[in-house]
């Protein structure tokens, strides 16, 4: 029987080093592999002993392009374990940092990284040639999105200025409409962004996903909610590990996360969208529907136009936040610790990061769990690559390869993530 | 005559979060010039095409933690007529380079969940201690404006203008009320290479040393005042102990503490 195989050997455009493996004997896919190979650094091993107030800083180091997501995620399981609530204008403070993130993350891939593939460019400067004005305006979206972060946290790369119980220093209300100017600006070239991708011709291709993502009472989910799905599942964060569980596969520096009964599930913008398109703004769910999306969508290469309606959400939400702002009388809660485990999870725009810390009396981290995206979604990226590749096996090589890449891609996998660690049992004689 | 040729551009990366390369990408006012000063030859997060080398410039980000990277650093310098690290991990060798205070004994009792998948050296070292490197940029993570500078002086053939100075220095020429003396907020300003502008203390916390140590720095000296203000020695260690902890400074200041 003929054989094939599809090996791409070092993945671009995705943040750190991965593989893809494919084999193929006659008409049969018989192996698929997505590989990392990204060297492990075992944070969950030396987060050990270490105070936790300095969980968010050291855990920000496992992702460069989404630090408030594991600031976030670790303030919140420390908040919780101590029993602390950061709310009011603090806990708008912290949604209004995490929008920056997503503009600045999405508008990344969506032009950086994914739109590339769908145009048939190498990469996005090469698009630029073509595409001038649509790069500029992707670059101008991508620079706001920063300088939101930098406002709020000092700077756009492993900010300074999070901590539990909230910040360091709260800007003033003037500080904050400084960059409503731009952020009107980047809500247009968003929705301009998202009628854009909207005309990309997309693969036929779509799939019975378990999404999951959080899910809250009033808002599009950043912070705070339960977990929930689209099969039914809905639980608090702290009863993760109860319905999820990690497994080791020899060929990956990171662990493939699975919900114990039924396997396989996706996270990130298209999962959200999912789960809580009726939580969406007005301008976002009308941008969402001029690029054709209805409220559910199972495609993933289309999870480009969700980037973009994400964008437009973040850039309204923004705005509402500052509209609303007064500047809150401390920066932060005080927070004492005791004996105690919490729990986390928030919305990276790669989907949910759920971290889980037992400290001891003094604060001393006593152990940790940390759950990222990537690593959700590595069995769901692989079984989109088994189906892809079946369907579509009269492709050339090249092509193949290519379209092979752009499955991969439609996650926007953060392979750092992922591998930030191995899972570490003790065995002493 | 023969047109000039671009200089060739090649970005690695080694154990790392990424967030020192994505600095380039972050460069939003400068990124398509560079591209036009340069041929981004190998930038894989930015490009599938990867040219082979050699290279004019190689940009390496991450540390050495595997005997995989250790050959691979060989060939890279070997195909890179400059090669500048970049970041923390690749200077200093990063917060993963905690691993390199565990007790050889306690190291040999952890055994992984499945050890045979994974082949990691017991140390995370910096580019340095492989090769030779020709320019260091310092930071968790570095400063564009800082990248923007050194690539600009090489492509020119100068040396780059990065200061060598303190965080305590740029606080005062700033103007930035101390924290250590006003607020009693322990820092690490004084032994602190400047970098970030003296980001920490602007927004009333203490430095914590991202940027690593600047020449000479008497860390002993600041350790017996962030005694006197109270600061224990488990805290002092660990306060010099994170994203450059295996700088010898560092390193040695964190051991006098450690009990």
């Amino acid at each position: 029987m003929k054989s094939r195989t599809v090996d791409v050997d070092y993945l671009a455009r995705v943040e750190g080093e991965g593989a893809i493996h494919v084999k193929v004997k006659g008409n049969k896919v018989t192996d698929v592999q997505l590989k990392i190979f990204e060297p492990p650094r075992f944070f969950e091993a030396f987060l050990r002993g270490r105070n936790f107030t300095e969980a968010p800083d050291i855990t920000a180091r496992i992702c460069g392009i989404c630090p408030i997501a594991y600031q976030m995620s670790a303030a919140h399981a420390m908040e919780d374990a101590l029993g602390v609530k950061v709310e009011g204008q603090l806990r708008a403070l912290r949604r209004l940092i995490y929008c920056g993130e997503w503009i600045e993350s999405h508008a990344l891939h969506v032009f950086m990284l994914h739109a590339p593939d769908f145009l048939g460019y190498q990469d996005a400067i090469q698009m630029a040639k073509d595409y001038p004005k649509e790069v500029q305006r992707a670059l101008e979206l991508k620079k706001i999105g920063n300088e939101l972060v930098t406002l709020l946290g000092g700077r756009e790369i492993h900010p300074i200025n999070l901590k539990v119980g909230g910040f360091y220093k709260v800007p003033t209300k003037r500080q904050l409409a400084s960059i409503v100017e731009h952020l009107k600006w980047a809500r247009d070239a968003a929705v301009e962004s998202t009628r854009l991708v909207g005309t990309f011709r997309f693969p036929k291709f779509e799939q019975d996903y378990e999404f999951v993502a959080l899910r809250h009472p009033d808002e599009y989910p950043f912070n705070e909610g339960h977990v929930a799905s689209n099969k039914g599942l809905d639980i608090p964060v702290r009863d993760f590990e109860n319905h999820f569980f990690e497994e080791h596969m020899p060929y990956s520096s990171a662990l493939h996360s699975l919900h114990k009964e039924r396997g396989s599930y996706f996270v990130g913008p298209l999962a959200r969208y999912n789960v809580n398109f009726d939580r969406l703004s007005p301008l976002a769910q009308e941008a969402a529907r001029s690029a054709g999306l209805s409220s559910e969508c199972r495609n993933p290469f289309k999870s480009i136009i969700v980037r973009c309606v994400e964008m437009v959400y973040a850039c309204d939400e923004a705005l509402r936040i500052i509209d609303e702002y007064e500047m809150p009388e401390e920066p932060a809660v005080e927070v004492k610790p005791h004996a105690s485990m919490g729990y986390g999870c928030t919305e990276a725009p790669r989907g949910s990061l759920y971290h889980r810390y037992r400290i001891d009396d003094s604060g001393a981290i006593l152990d940790a769990r940390i759950v990222p995206p990537t690593a959700q979604n590595q069995r769901t990226i692989e079984n989109d690559l088994r189906e892809y590749v079946s369907k579509n096996l009269r492709l050339t090589q090249e092509k193949l390869t290519w379209q092979c890449e752009q499955v991969v891609r439609n996650y926007d996998p953060c392979i750092s993530c992922s591998a930030h660690s191995l899972k570490l049992t003790i065995e002493r004689e | 005559m023969a047109q000039k040729r671009k200089p060739k551009l090649a970005v690695w990366k080694f154990a790392s979060c990424d967030g020192c390369q994505l600095s380039i990408l972050d460069c939003e006012d400068e990124l398509l010039s560079i591209a036009n000063a340069v041929d981004i030859a190998y930038f894989p997060e930015a490009s599938r095409v990867m040219a082979k080398g050699p290279y004019d410039i190689s940009l390496v980000e991450g540390s050495v933690t595997t005997p995989h990277d250790d050959a691979r650093i060989q060939q890279i310098r070997n195909a890179s007529k400059l090669l500048v690290t970049i970041g923390a991990c690749a200077t200093a060798g990063g917060i993963q380079a905690l691993r390199n205070f565990k007790d050889v004994k306690e190291y040999a009792s952890i055994v992984y969940a499945s050890p045979q998948y994974i082949d990691s050296l017991s140390k995370s070292t910096p580019i340095s201690d492989h090769v030779q490197v020709d320019y260091q940029l310092w930071g968790c993570p570095i400063n564009k404006r800082q990248l923007v500078e050194v690539l600009s002086a090489f492509l020119n053939g100068r040396k780059p203008n990065i200061p060598a100075h303190s965080v305590c220095m740029t606080c005062k020429m700033r103007g930035i009320v101390c924290v250590m003396v006003a607020h009693g907020t322990p820092c690490l300003g004084p032994v602190t290479h400047d970098g970030c502008g003296a980001l920490c203390p602007s927004y009333n916390r203490g430095c914590y040393g991202c940027f690593g140590p600047k020449e000479t720095p008497n860390t002993r000296s600041l350790s017996e005042w962030w005694t006197r203000l109270g600061v224990n020695d488990r805290d002092i260690m660990r306060a010099f102990r994170t994203f450059n902890a295996n700088t010898e400074a560092f390193r040695r200041e964190s051991e006098i503490h450690e009990k």
